[in-house]
């Protein structure tokens, strides 16, 4: 049992945080949310150029073989910027789903790309109606000779708008929530029929409704094999979920610092409002869920590696603690900060926007409890 | 970063089991399971035991017979002893006054005292709180005069756990007028509880037990040569052992092992349709239980490795405090709602050893009661959980 980082893990946090501290000022944060895109292509260079992009990935596959304890430091520090680069939906995600699944041809030009920093991804697996269900599924992909044919429509896809290429979870057979029959195709941006009414997320990233009407691509375009992808979706999803659950650790950890520091400033009834115990107890509290939260990530992280892969029951309890803490850190930033926290032009209340996003995503606080209890 | 244990580690654990399994009193150990009322006796044995072994002071250094363990073996050391339904060594000589005299004490007292410590020959019991000195302990009265080679003690302290088994007492008392700030005239002594004018009225808990009581003082003539280090440095000693007596505080291993017998019991029990741990929201409570134990045991891991690499444990080490106690309270609160109607009744001797009635209620449905009520305590003592949280707010944040 060791808690600490090795040399590598604390170079690549150092990195992150010199990234943060530096180059991703609040006001640089706030340009780049306002941009066309929506994230920085020099950033995301400068990603693949420190080699951050390569993290999850086997030295087999190109990538530098990293853990879940690299990935949550990873995701840590740059949840201390709420860095909105698409890391998750990209790498995580969507090249997740390659290496876990994809040919030995597919992995070597598309990886390589990713790496590369070349190659933007999406996956879109939820629908309208599926909640977290990820075998409710009802697009649908027909073989027609050399071809897939597909029908449907997927909702709130993360970094649709700027994906090169999209993942989808589509139903190759069987009924709604089979747990057989669902596949996994590479869609092409410009492919025809193929329409993505995207928009601004709420915590400053990208998304997006994509709509599939008579989308045909070559039988190529399978990831893995056919039918078979609900485990390789659900493994993927588990990863993105500790993936979020780091991003929160950080995202709270300056938001309970940046709280204490503006009641230390803050002046009323004469002192320092950081001077009234009824806060004093309230930012304790912020500190203590900060801390709880963050000791069941590192310990799902290491569950999770020592399970060669994902350990479903640590990351649940990592998800739901998580969550529970984000939402009070996050209330509590707002309302000890009073008026000015619910203003769009102060940090914190982006933060909390954040905080609040990665609470109902990937399974909510309650449906993790719940899941908790069952495994 | 890693959470598996050794081969060595594996091995350790292997011996504590076995060492367990041969060495610790099955009397003791069904007493504990059945939640019969534990008597002096009871510890003595067991940590007489532990002493032979080698392993009655966890944490002590070496040199003064402690085991030199690494923070994953007492960790495993932990869990076995609560699975094992083991005693915990009582804290007030082990835990409490020894790193105080082996860390500040002179190389006197350190050969008079530790032995008998470390192989349970005296039992100690904590002189801190006073009536008026509770959450402001530095506000305590308690006085110590000097006259000549001795000092005379006069005041109350109260709170007093288990003072009726104690041999010795270890108190903060004040040796000056308080100045400017309270702590700095306040000294740590050792008194002999069989000195003249020392008087201990009991105080009956909620359990309707005899577990605390209130010591009085009356002209106690106390040899100055049971003064630990130098006058007016009290309150430093105690504030230096209260950190590293943090250790264990958060009794994660002994809140885990409730809490499986917690889930036991309610997939045992139901209001006539499918048991309590199949109902959603009995179900919701104790996962969320689990989950927040979880936090715990892994801060508490994290705590002990920053100490392993040379750390002092630091304020945060109050979070194990809060966190422990809420979580231990919240079992107590749960094992009251599955035992439903038979948290009524009162029934004490039922839970004395030796006693051969007609038991009420199922196994220990009918001392959750006892064991909630008096477990209030726990959030209470130790520095109330809003002092710790007042420790967080200006050692932690800087406010």
């Amino acid at each position: 049992m060791d808690f600490s980082y090795s040399e590598e893990q604390q170079m690549l946090r150092d990195s992150v945080a010199k990234f943060v501290n530096n180059d991703y000022d609040w006001d640089t944060r706030v340009a780049i949310v306002a941009s066309d895109e929506g994230y920085s292509k020099d950033n995301w260079k400068l990603f693949a150029e420190l080699g951050w992009l390569m993290v999850p990935f086997t030295e087999e596959d190109g990538g530098l073989g990293g853990t879940a304890v690299d990935i949550v430091g990873l995701m840590e520090e740059l949840g201390k910027g709420i860095v909105v680069e698409p890391i998750v939906p990209t790498v995580i995600l969507g090249g997740g789903l390659i290496a876990e699944a994809g040919s030995a041809e597919q992995k070597e030009e598309l990886l390589a790309q990713l790496m590369g920093g070349e190659l933007q991804l999406a996956f879109a697996y939820n629908e309208p109606q599926a909640r977290y269900n990820l075998a409710d599924i009802t697009t649908k992909a027909e073989k027609s000779g050399d071809n897939y044919v597909i029908n449907g429509a997927k909702a709130a896809v993360l970094n649709a708008p700027n994906a090169d290429k999209i993942i989808v979870a589509v139903r190759t057979s069987g009924d709604q929530r089979d747990q057989d029959g669902i596949s996994l195709l590479l869609v092409d941006k410009d492919t025809a029929g193929l329409s993505i009414n995207g928009y601004a997320t709420q915590d400053g990233a990208r998304g997006g409704e994509v709509k599939f009407d008579n989308v045909t691509v070559p039988a190529a375009n399978l990831l893995g094999e056919e039918g078979k992808a609900l485990p390789v979706v659900e493994k993927i999803i588990e990863r993105a979920t500790l993936a979020v659950c780091a991003e929160a650790m950080g995202a709270m950890e300056m938001s309970y610092k940046k709280t204490v520091e503006y009641t230390k400033t803050r002046k009323q009834f004469g002192v320092t409002i950081s001077v009234f115990q009824a806060l004093q107890h309230r930012m304790a509290e912020m500190f203590i869920e900060h801390e709880q939260a963050k000791s069941v990530v590192l310990m799902a992280a290491m569950k999770s590696d020592l399970a060669g892969g994902v350990d479903k029951k640590a990351i649940s309890a990592a998800k739901s603690r998580v969550g529970a803490a984000a939402r009070l850190v996050g209330q509590e930033s707002i309302q000890i900060h009073g008026g000015i926290g619910v203003t769009e032009e102060l940090d914190v209340g982006h933060y909390f926007k954040r905080l609040t996003t990665i609470q109902f995503t990937y399974g909510s606080t309650d449906w993790h409890t719940q899941r908790f209890a069952e495994l | 970063m890693n959470v598996d244990f050794s081969p060595e580690e594996l091995a350790f654990q292997e011996e504590a089991r076995q060492f367990l399994e041969e060495k610790y009193p099955k009397r003791i150990q069904n007493k504990v399971r059945n939640g019969i009322h534990l008597e002096k006796e009871d510890w003595v044995e067991w940590q007489k035991i532990l002493a032979e072994k080698g392993w009655a002071a966890v944490n002590w250094p070496v040199e003064y017979g402690g085991t030199g363990w690494t923070p994953t073996q007492k960790y495993i050391w932990a869990n076995e002893c609560a699975k094992a339904s083991a005693l915990e060594v009582m804290a007030f000589g082990i835990k409490m006054v020894a790193p105080v005299i082996y860390s500040f004490g002179n190389e006197e007292q350190k050969q008079r005292f530790l032995p008998d410590i470390l192989n349970s020959n005296v039992w100690w019991c904590q002189g801190y709180s006073e009536p008026n000195a509770g959450s402001d302990l530095a506000s305590l009265k308690t006085t110590a005069v000097r006259d000549g080679d001795d000092y005379i003690l006069n005041g109350t302290k109260t709170w007093t756990t288990l003072g009726h088994f104690a041999d010795w007492i270890f108190c903060l008392v004040r040796t000056g007028a308080p100045g400017e700030k309270n702590q700095t005239s306040i000294s740590f002594i050792l008194c002999d509880m069989k000195t003249p004018g020392i008087t201990v009225s009991p105080i009956i808990t909620l359990d309707g037990h005899r577990e605390v009581n209130e010591v009085h003082f009356d002209n106690v003539r106390v040899p100055a040569e049971n003064l630990i280090g130098e006058e007016g440095k009290g309150w430093t000693y105690a504030k230096v052992l209260l950190t590293h007596e943090r250790t264990g505080i958060a009794r994660v291993a002994n809140s885990k092992v409730r809490l499986e017998g917690l889930k036991k019991k309610a997939a045992e029990t139901s209001n006539g349709g499918p048991s309590l741990m199949e109902d959603s929201s009995f179900k919701q409570k104790v996962a969320q239980l689990e989950i927040d134990l979880l936090a715990l045991e892994y801060t508490e891991l994290r705590t002990l490795s920053a100490v392993s690499t040379g750390k002092a444990p630091g304020p945060e080490s109050s979070i194990l405090k809060i966190k422990g106690s809420e979580i231990a309270q919240r079992i107590d609160e749960l094992n009251v709602e599955v035992a439903g109607y038979y948290c009524v009744p009162f029934v004490k001797e039922q839970f004395m050893e030796g006693f051969d009635g007609e038991p009420v209620g199922p196994g220990t449905a009918a001392n959750s009661g006892p064991v909630y009520f008096n477990n209030r305590k726990a959030s209470i003592y130790g520095g109330s959980n809003e002092v710790q949280r007042n420790i967080i707010a200006k050692a932690v944040l800087g406010l």
